[in-house]
């Protein structure tokens, strides 16, 4: 709890991250093995869990998800909670009720509650509004063989941040981190033709995972790494829950059609054989 | 009806002539679905298929959507996602229409191109290509329109820069900009009259559609060769035809289904990869994103729109001949439209006689060169506007008008056409093997 209220207020004081937009920044993201990546991916439901209990126990201190109904934490496809522990999961929240015009516990129905933090970002899209990956040059195929890589940003963040670089000045504000490239970044680290010299920029957010920042149930080592990459599976869900619906969907789709292609192949292939070989 | 001769609908039984005598719309039907058909019709010849299709599930979808969407700026963005999350099969039937639009836009520049490259744009179809052009420049309201709907980052900022053109119009420009917008800036009186056009336009498609089948069924197919269908008789005609039904439903439902499966597999395995990231963040009115970048089919022209800037001799020297009315910002808007409108010219810009480039050794190198043109210019739109990629969009703006505007007038004096076969039949039996004489 003492690291919750910690973590609010380094972030509370520190800049905003919306701001200064320098151009050419560019932050390393590292491409993770996820397990939902390509056609027949899927979701690990434990993995999720695991994720829900960082952004629970750290996350949820600054960020909100106020898309995200509670309800679907039960939902097949994503952590899939029992009934009964979505609804304890349910009552660790307040949420604020119109009706009342007040603050009461939350119910499945309700949805997480939004951000703490006016400057912290609403985490619900996170993984889809990020993007890890980038053309080459605009071509789009990094993003093609890659994905977006919303889950690899969100990794690469968590586990990027780092000492300074010498060329920045101490005063220097915010917290460097090699894969955030929309923050602040100093002039003392660009080259005479203006280009960064170090990756990264300078971010709000204070480094909020450090490893064995929670106790998974399932006996997990809850080392920085693993937090993040579990974490950013999570969001990857909350951002995109029915990811599972539509793979199975878009499969389904792809053998029904390709069966169709091959019935009409034939077909058209006999329709046409006497026009093309004249045997009347 | 239609100018090559066939078999018409003979009502037969007593209910059906009881019917035609009043409403012949079986006959429509029957004559619609039975037109002659060139049949050496290549693969090319199957996207007015895909088109109609695209048209069919954008609205299906699209009606499907508008149930349960709020035209709202508090609220257009939850009820996306409310779609995405909550809606029994609303993820999906997001992600088809939201992909639809590009899969439209796929085929509308193939089909396109097609008639460029074939000459169908040539007499007697003049009509059908203007219609075609007019439903193209629908399209693109209809989906700039649509993307403005999820009011995310790029919608809202995308429609700033969008209309902020009109608003380069001189003396009346401003008054246009607030008239569309139904305000001063992008606001919930613009999403609203956006919602309501999104809705409208693709009906108004529709008719033109219909429009668009009426005149090339008064005139014919055009075909690879782009001879035309002997129609001096039944008999004549049919050696260079058959029928649409169903010979050509076949082979474009097959195309159809083979281009579904990709598209399925491009929804369902990876919905996101054709959109902007940064429309998953909810419009902000004080953020301007790092960058505003369309569509990918909007790109080619987003890329002519900013090629022109002050810096470019015609930019100056229109600005010095009309006092400065015609401004960087107002030329880059007129080359944008110009650049659709020298296109939907070209019936008349060409002056060769041969209809079909499979016949004109020198067009066919111009206008292969215009398909490259196309895809460097789509990149160029969405690079940043900074050299060189300013330098290739102008380069790149620069050929497209030099094309249409120059090259297609010179082309049919200079060129020397090769040999064309004299008949559809001769064409396709140089492909599929001579007929073998009839046993009597």
């Amino acid at each position: 709890m003492l690291k919750k209220t910690g973590i609010a207020a380094l972030a509370a004081l520190s800049l905003s991250t919306g701001g200064a937009l320098a151009a050419g920044l560019e932050g390393e993201v590292e491409d993770i093995a996820f397990s939902f990546e390509g056609p027949f991916g899927k979701f690990d439901q434990i993995q999720l869990q695991r994720g829900l209990k960082v952004y629970t126990q750290v996350c949820s201190a600054c960020h909100g998800m106020q898309y995200v109904p509670l309800r679907t934490l039960g939902d097949e496809g994503g952590p899939q909670l029992p009934t009964d522990q979505v609804r304890a999961y349910a009552e660790r929240w307040e949420v604020y009720d119109s009706e009342i015009d007040d603050f009461r516990t939350a119910k499945p129905t309700d949805h997480f509650p939004g951000s703490q933090l006016e400057n912290a970002p609403d985490l619900s899209l996170m993984a889809k509004k990020r993007a890890g990956f980038h053309g080459p040059y605009g071509t789009g195929l990094a993003q093609l063989f890659q994905g977006t890589g919303g889950a690899e940003y969100i990794y690469s963040l968590l586990t990027g941040y780092e000492e300074p670089p010498e060329c920045a000045p101490e005063d220097f504000p915010g917290n460097y981190n090699t894969a955030f490239g929309a923050g602040g970044y100093p002039e003392e680290c660009r080259d005479d033709n203006g280009h960064p010299t170090v990756p990264g920029s300078w971010i709000a957010m204070a480094q909020p995972l450090w490893g064995e920042d929670v106790e998974f149930d399932d006996g997990t080592e809850a080392a920085l790494e693993q937090e993040a990459e579990d974490v950013a599976s999570f969001l990857m869900w909350a951002a995109e829950p029915k990811m599972m619906a539509r793979k199975q969907a878009g499969l389904t789709g792809v053998i029904f059609l390709t069966v169709l292609s091959v019935l009409l192949y034939l077909t058209n292939k006999r329709i046409w054989a006497p026009i093309k070989h004249r045997k009347e | 009806m239609s100018g090559i001769p066939h078999d018409h609908y003979e009502p037969k039984t007593s209910g059906e002539k009881w019917l035609h005598s009043r409403l012949p719309i079986v006959g429509l039907l029957y004559d619609t679905i039975m037109i002659p058909t060139p049949k050496n019709l290549n693969w090319m010849w199957i996207w007015g298929i895909v088109l109609t299709f695209c048209l069919a599930l954008q609205i299906i979808t699209g009606v499907v959507l508008a149930m349960h969407y709020t035209p709202h700026v508090d609220m257009a963005f939850a009820s996306i996602e409310h779609i995405m999350r909550n809606v029994n099969g609303g993820h999906f039937i997001r992600y088809l229409h939201m992909n639809g639009a590009s899969l439209f836009f796929f085929a509308v520049y193939l089909h396109i191109f097609r008639g460029l490259y074939y000459g169908s744009y040539k007499a007697p179809r003049e009509i059908t290509w203007i219609i075609g052009m007019l439903i193209y420049l629908l399209m693109m309201g209809t989906a700039f329109m649509g993307y403005v709907l999820p009011w995310g980052q790029m919608s809202f900022w995308g429609a700033t820069v969008i209309t902020g053109l009109f608003g380069a119009i001189p003396w009346i420009g401003e008054p246009i900009q607030t008239w569309l917008l139904g305000g001063p800036a992008v606001g919930n009186p613009t999403l609203n009259r956006f919602f309501s056009l999104h809705y409208l336009l693709p009906f108004v498609i529709a008719a033109l559609v219909a429009l668009h089948i009426w005149a090339f069924h008064t005139t014919g197919n055009n075909n690879p060769t782009g001879v035309d269908v002997r129609r001096t008789s039944k008999a004549e005609a049919q050696k260079d035809t058959v029928p649409f039904w169903p010979y050509f439903v076949i082979k474009d439902l097959f195309a159809l289904a083979v281009i579904m499966v990709v598209f399925f597999a491009i929804v369902g395995f990876m919905p996101n990869y054709l959109g902007h990231p940064d429309n998953y963040i909810e419009a902000n009115p004080l953020l301007t994103p790092p960058e505003i970048v369309p569509e990918w089919y909007f790109l080619p022209f987003y890329a002519i729109l900013r090629a022109f800037t002050g810096d470019v001799w015609v930019v100056m020297f229109a600005s010095w001949i009309t006092g400065g009315i015609i401004n960087a910002k107002f030329f880059g808007v007129l080359a944008m439209f110009g650049s659709i409108a020298v296109m939907a010219l070209a019936p008349w810009l060409d002056t060769s006689s041969v209809r079909s480039g499979r016949y004109r050794p020198m067009f066919k190198w111009w206008f292969a060169l215009l398909c490259v043109d196309f895809v460097v210019l789509m990149w160029a739109g969405g690079r940043p506007a900074e050299p060189p990629y300013s330098t290739i969009s102008l380069i790149g703006a620069a050929y497209w008008f030099a094309y249409f505007l120059v090259i297609l007038p010179l082309l049919g004096v200079i060129e020397k056409p090769e040999a064309q076969p004299a008949t559809i039949e001769e064409d396709f039996d140089a492909h599929y093997g001579k007929a073998q004489t009839p046993a009597e």
